[in-house]
């Protein structure tokens, strides 16, 4: 017994590990193989998914190329009566009559550019210096708070504006800050027509107020966040030459954030532009070019909204409608110019 | 590097710190310092990272004045004259006491706006005037000869290490009286690197330069006297052969001979 154990074990063993041997031989190729095919199976999904993304985030892309076509080909087709009707007179004429269905854009492209750049020329200072405030000067405790407020500001929906300015920004301009403007330019030329008589409280300035509290926080938030990016040691090198605050922002600060600046304010301004609602409240809805900007007036926005449910007959319908292309067009240039502005700089900096 | 050169007495102090405490928030990082700078000498700092060599750094010109919840205890004596007085100002301060910081920081316009920047901050110079001036400066900075034909591009186009001397150039144009380096070749390639040095050796004619570095090749190529931090604390300040050669404190030995740190 002893005897044989060994042998029988040593046969049993020599054969068990042959037969271990090959089947673990079989057993990794048959390992290998699956796991060939496991992972070409995975690359094929892994392909398959990329394809999935490439794909869905291309339609994305298209999707707005197809929707800003859209409205420009549905704009320059709705106008087509207009167009053709008025020529390139709608861009001078100041007549909007809808009995004799004589329609000219003039106004309403003064007053949306008018109002902008009054909402601009407060907005842009303003907005720079609660930056600035924020980022180098406010205590460190009342940073978040003055911070959220100033996005909360951006968050109020326009037609709030709209009433407010209406009922008490309007009433208050008229009783207390118009008078005194009129008043005060009253013997200075140029001023004393742009600050001409009887204080409405609606009208272009009122107007252009509202717009100016509108886009303040666009302004405001983008540049606190630009300047937040400039490197801190950036600002202590400026500092460690003897710079005062002012000069490390006006010198250092300024120039290294100036492209995120802009982009801001024209973010704002393109707001300006479009805002219909809280415009509408104010403007006084007036079809006639004031030198004063007291008097009341009108913007692109503020006539559509204001008369397209009334809008009788095809070429009232067009005139409007044309109205919204000229302001399309308006954003676009102004878009386009910012970029161009941009570019220039850029290239002169590198 | 300079042991020949030192005269058998102490040169004068320009700065001298006295029981130094400084505090971010509620953390003490530096611990009852006192040591002097000597005036036209270069003093090194060494120690591992945290020891408290670059808070020491920052508070000889207040930079960490522009941040909340940072405060110095104890007296800086700058010219016998005390600068953690709250009631000194600070642009002259600065003004007098130049910094360059371990990555270079050329401000976004021209290189020749980069040095006259600073000068005419302080000085109504005449066009040719300030031209000299910034001539000088960046011949100061061995800097001339690689940028005089493009003076006005931008600073952000050159080098690390040309960046660097600009920096260096632009401390220097503003006529400071001291020079603080934190650990100004940290980013620089090697040959950047020895100019850079060249240029520290040759500013200690004219100026009292103190300089944070890791390097301790570097503290004893560049620096008469040596400050050896650890923890806060400072560990040893000496003449850099002695304070390298032979240590009067084992931590310092330790340290220089890579035990620890």
């Amino acid at each position: 017994m002893f005897s044989i154990e060994p042998s029988r074990r040593s046969a049993n063993g020599a054969g068990g590990e042959a037969g271990s041997e090959m089947s673990e031989v079989v057993l990794q190729q048959a390992a290998a193989q699956s796991a060939v095919a496991d992972r070409s199976r995975a690359l094929g999904r892994m392909a398959l998914v990329d394809r999935i993304f490439r794909e869905a985030t291309r339609a994305a892309a298209v999707i707005v190329l197809v929707i800003l076509g859209g409205v420009i080909v549905s704009l320059v087709y709705g106008s087509w009566p207009a167009i053709r009707a008025f020529g390139f007179g709608f861009f001078v004429s100041q007549s909007w009559n809808p009995v004799t269905e004589n329609f000219g854009a003039l106004p309403a492209i003064y007053g949306t550019i008018m109002t902008s750049t009054i909402a601009m020329l407060i907005a842009v200072p303003v907005g720079l210096g609660i930056a600035v405030f924020l980022t180098e000067l406010c205590p460190y405790v009342l940073r978040r708070p003055i911070g959220t407020a100033i996005e909360l500001l951006a968050g109020i929906p326009s037609i709030i504006y709209g009433i407010w300015g209406l009922f008490v920004l309007a009433p208050f301009l008229q009783s207390h800050v118009q008078p005194a403007l009129i008043a005060a330019f009253g013997d200075i030329p140029v001023f004393s027509t742009l600050f001409a008589g009887p204080p409405y409280g609606i009208g272009m300035l009122t107007a252009g107020f509202i717009l100016a509290i509108m886009v303040l926080p666009f302004v405001a938030s983008i540049s606190r966040d630009v300047f937040e990016t400039v490197p801190p040691v950036l600002k202590e090198a400026a500092t460690g030459i003897g710079c005062t605050t002012w000069e490390v922002m006006r010198y250092v600060v300024m120039p290294y954030t100036r492209v995120g600046v802009i982009g801001g304010v024209m973010l704002g301004l393109g707001r300006a532009l479009g805002e219909t609602m809280a415009v509408t409240f104010v403007i006084g809805n007036a079809h006639k070019i004031s030198g004063s900007l007291l008097a009341p007036g009108t913007t692109i926005s503020a006539t559509i909204a204001n008369e397209f449910t009334e809008a009788v007959g095809d070429l009232y319908t067009s005139a409007l409608i044309e109205l919204g292309l000229i302001l399309f067009l308006i954003t676009f240039i102004v878009l386009a110019i910012a970029r161009y502005m941009l570019m220039r700089i850029e290239q002169r900096s590198a | 590097m300079n042991a020949a050169v030192h005269a058998p007495k102490e040169p004068p102090t320009k700065v001298a710190v006295r029981s130094l405490d400084f505090y971010y928030g509620a953390d003490r990082s530096l611990k009852n310092v006192s040591l002097p700078l000597h005036a036209n000498k270069v003093t090194a700092f060494i120690g591992p990272s945290g020891c408290g060599k670059s808070t020491l750094l920052r508070v000889l010109n207040r930079m960490y004045d522009l941040y909340p919840g940072q405060r110095a205890e104890g007296e800086v004596l700058l010219d016998g004259e005390n600068i953690l007085d709250p009631a000194i100002d600070l642009n002259a301060l600065r003004s007098r006491v130049g910094m360059i910081f371990q990555k270079p920081t050329p401000f976004p316009m021209s290189i020749y706006e980069n040095i006259a920047f600073g000068i005419r901050l302080y000085e109504k110079l005449s066009r040719a005037d300030l031209d000299e001036r910034v001539e000088t400066a960046l011949r100061g900075a061995a800097l001339w000869d690689e940028v005089k034909d493009k003076l006005q591009t931008s600073g952000l186009g050159l080098s690390g290490g040309q960046q660097q001397r600009l920096c260096i150039a632009r401390s220097v144009a503003v006529q400071p009286e001291v020079i603080l380096f934190d650990e100004p070749c940290s980013a620089l390639d090697p040959i950047s690197t020895a100019k850079v040095e060249e240029l520290i050796d040759e500013l200690t004619n004219r100026y009292t330069i103190a300089i944070v570095t890791h390097n301790m090749q570097q503290a004893v190529r560049v620096s008469d006297y040596t400050a050896f931090m650890y923890l806060g604390e400072l560990v040893e300040f000496g003449e850099t052969d002695d304070v390298f050669n032979k240590p009067k404190e084992k931590r310092t030995l330790d340290y220089i001979t890579g035990r620890f740190g």
